[in-house]
């Protein structure tokens, strides 16, 4: 049987140790936290009571493992890249494919642990937010299976970026709603499922589908996406007899980053890498990268680095992947960066879309646009490194969701 | 004694409820605002809430977020807030105004810098949104240190046990939410609302506001019947929204709007008044 969360004595363990984090108030140093309106606190309050008790709860535990391997398909395959490695000539670069998962990427791991919460809980109706659609996607499936109300929230701009998996939502029963507010992308999505939950309070549950938002969140949905890293950690060692050398994966709000490192923080052999969308390039303002050049603030019940003007006010993102178009990033990120174990970097648009048709015409795997933002990090990292050194990338998502995106910026009529 | 205290002390030797007017600063221009907060005191309004525009108003329903979109497009800062109080000051002295609003642009200016402003161009008071009493600790020592009254939400789901510790930090008085749902929602019920009224008064002698639903004369008397204190908000944002570009007609309506919610509210109060007296 699977734990969920690692439980190690907070006594005996150093501060630096992500297993005691976050503490009693949901703070990863001085991140993280409940800043939302009074009207949350209770419900947030009742789910923490409700996750604190589940998450040791057998019962609960055997459930989710199952749904794990028999709904989605887990263990994902730990993959060895030979050709792509072969090229840059550098590390040995190996894929975790959560591009295989039921749904297409990591985000069905953590709703369908939110959803067996919500079950538990009595909710009938769960509302999710949604920028790539990935988790929208995944929340209607949950929906979907256990027979549950669902309404997904989707920025207006990225309902035209995403078409296809608009339809996959409609398709599975979900009632998708257009947010035309502010910039009409991810940020407004989460203000938009917000107001809705705390008018629907009584019957809803939320479904947040990345490290943010306020305490309990990031560190339950930390918790059912370090599967993960569990798995990874086991197949690298089955496969090569060691640990990798280094970590590599995408971070907007960072649940697939997160899941990956999680159970490697104390494998101090371990390097980990972050990358953020760098849009245009950071020096243009226009990206997505608030751990590269935001700096710290309170947005969406927590506090962590954001992208923000002098005045405070949230700016308008840019990733040519809808799914890291977001101005904050998870608080435990934001910690994880303060302390120095994980290194933060970006890649520009170009960067990622010249590293999506890399792996697929030298590896045969599409990958999404958010993960081809860790194959172009991993491909540099690579070169600068020896041959009989190992990188693990999480390839979080697949690609078949962008090929209109990538089409259409090169010009081509599908 | 503060401004606060002081409206509410001269409003209950009268029997009357207080009229909490809210406009969001720099909407539908930041040259009005000043001009709007006067229109709102001379059609009865005894309190202001100034909101604060922020860009993700994520307790605000769409009337107050579109409201913080026209003040944003015009560039309104925090800075450029506290200096309408300031200008709202030499002409009026006597009525109380508290800033609402969220807590990334005060974080921004610095809560020190922002306490030591908001004394200096005489706020009476401070409303954060998204900081529950939790994560209040370092701004309510500081906004307390500047004689600025710390105003908390209560909401219908606040526990009996949150209800005290809330209003033990509270100062001036004390918000409560009267629904589930966001700023400018329908659905007010106010049997539910007196109920919780008289739990928090179990906990505070402090004034009990009651917003969140509250537009038009006959939803603000029946609250008036219960409360210390009425809140409108969207309702006035409407006017302002619907009449942005012909100024004397966008302050004549907001003047007649409020100033038909105060009648309907202080023959609410009378005639509570004169019922209590008679039973």
């Amino acid at each position: 049987m699977t734990r969920i969360a690692n439980n190690i004595d907070p006594t005996t363990a150093d501060s630096r140790n992500s297993d005691v984090m976050p503490n009693a108030h949901g703070m990863f140093g001085e991140y993280g936290g409940r800043y939302v309106a009074e009207t949350l606190i209770e419900p947030l309050a009742e789910l923490e009571q409700a996750y604190s008790h589940y998450k040791d709860d057998p019962e609960f535990i055997a459930e989710f493992d199952t749904d794990l391997a028999h709904y989605v398909g887990r263990p994902s395959p730990l993959y060895h890249a030979q050709r792509l490695s072969q090229k840059y000539a550098g590390a040995q670069i190996y894929l975790k494919r959560e591009d295989l998962n039921h749904t297409g990427a990591h985000k069905i791991n953590n709703t369908i642990g939110q959803a067996l919460l919500a079950k538990r809980m009595g909710k009938p109706r769960i509302i999710a937010e949604t920028g790539a659609g990935q988790h929208g996607v995944a929340s209607a499936t949950v929906a979907a299976r256990l027979g549950l109300e669902c309404v997904v929230y989707m920025g207006e701009q990225d309902i035209h970026r995403q078409a296809p998996n608009v339809y996959r939502m409609k398709l599975l029963g979900a009632k998708v709603v257009p947010v035309t507010s502010g910039s009409k992308t991810l940020k407004d999505a989460l203000n938009e499922a917000l107001r809705d939950w705390v008018t629907n309070v009584d019957n809803t549950f939320y479904i947040i589908g990345t490290v943010a938002g306020p305490h309990p969140y990031p560190l339950l949905v930390r918790d059912f996406q370090s599967i993960i890293g569990r798995e990874a950690r086991e197949q690298m060692q089955q496969q090569t007899g060691s640990l990798p050398d280094a970590l590599v994966a995408c971070v907007g709000g960072g649940s697939n980053a997160i899941g990956l490192f999680h159970p490697f923080i104390n494998d101090e052999s371990v390097n980990m890498f972050g990358v953020e969308a760098g849009g245009y390039g950071l020096e243009t303002g226009k990206h997505s990268a608030p751990l590269n050049s935001g700096r710290p603030g309170v947005l969406h019940g927590n506090r962590t680095y954001l992208m923000e003007d002098d005045n405070g006010q949230i700016i308008e993102t840019h990733s040519i992947s809808a799914g890291l178009d977001y101005p904050g990033v998870g608080p435990e990120h934001a910690w994880l960066k303060d302390i120095g174990r994980v290194q933060y970097d970006s890649v520009t648009d170009d960067e990622a879309l010249a590293a999506f048709h890399e792996l697929t015409r030298v590896e045969g795997i599409i990958p999404a646009l958010e993960s081809s933002h860790a194959i172009a990090y991993a491909t540099k990292l690579a070169s600068t490194m020896s041959s009989d050194k190992k990188i693990l990338v999480n390839l979080s998502g697949r690609g078949d969701k962008d090929i209109n995106t990538v089409a259409e910026i090169e010009g081509i009529t599908i | 004694m503060s401004r606060l205290q002081a409206t509410f002390e001269n409003l209950a030797k009268d029997g009357r409820t207080a009229l909490i007017a809210y406009v969001t600063a720099g909407d539908p221009h930041p040259d009005l605002t000043v001009q709007i907060l006067h229109t709102l005191v001379e059609a009865g309004c005894d309190v202001i809430e100034l909101g604060i525009p922020f860009s993700d108003p994520m307790a605000d329903g769409p009337v107050i977020q579109s409201a913080c979109e026209r003040a944003l497009a015009h560039g309104t800062s925090l800075k450029q807030v506290l200096n309408m109080v300031e200008e709202f000051r030499e002409q009026d002295t006597q009525t109380p105004i508290v800033l609402m609003g969220y807590q990334n642009p005060i974080e921004v200016m610095g809560m020190k810098k922002f306490a030591k402003q908001a004394q200096q161009k005489q706020v009476d008071g401070i409303l954060t949104v998204d900081m529950p009493i939790e994560q209040a600790e370092e701004a309510v020592n500081e906004y307390k240190k500047h004689e600025l009254d710390n105003i908390f939400l209560i909401a219908p789901t606040t526990s009996s046990e949150r209800i005290k510790h809330i209003c033990d930090h509270s100062s001036g008085f004390v918000y409560y939410v009267s629904l589930k749902g966001v700023t400018g929602a329908g659905n007010l019920d106010t049997v539910e609302v007196a109920k919780n009224i008289e739990e928090i008064k179990k906990s505070t002698t402090l004034p009990v506001g009651v917003g969140f639903g509250i537009k038009d004369p006959e939803s603000a008397s029946k609250v008036a019947a219960i409360a210390d204190a009425v809140v409108v908000g969207s309702a006035i944002i409407n006017e302002i929204e619907a009449h942005a570009s012909d100024n004397d007609k966008m302050l004549g309506n907001i003047k007649a709007l409020m100033s038909s919610i105060r009648l309907a509210m202080d023959n609410s109060s009378t005639n509570q008044q004169q019922n209590k007296e008679v039973a």
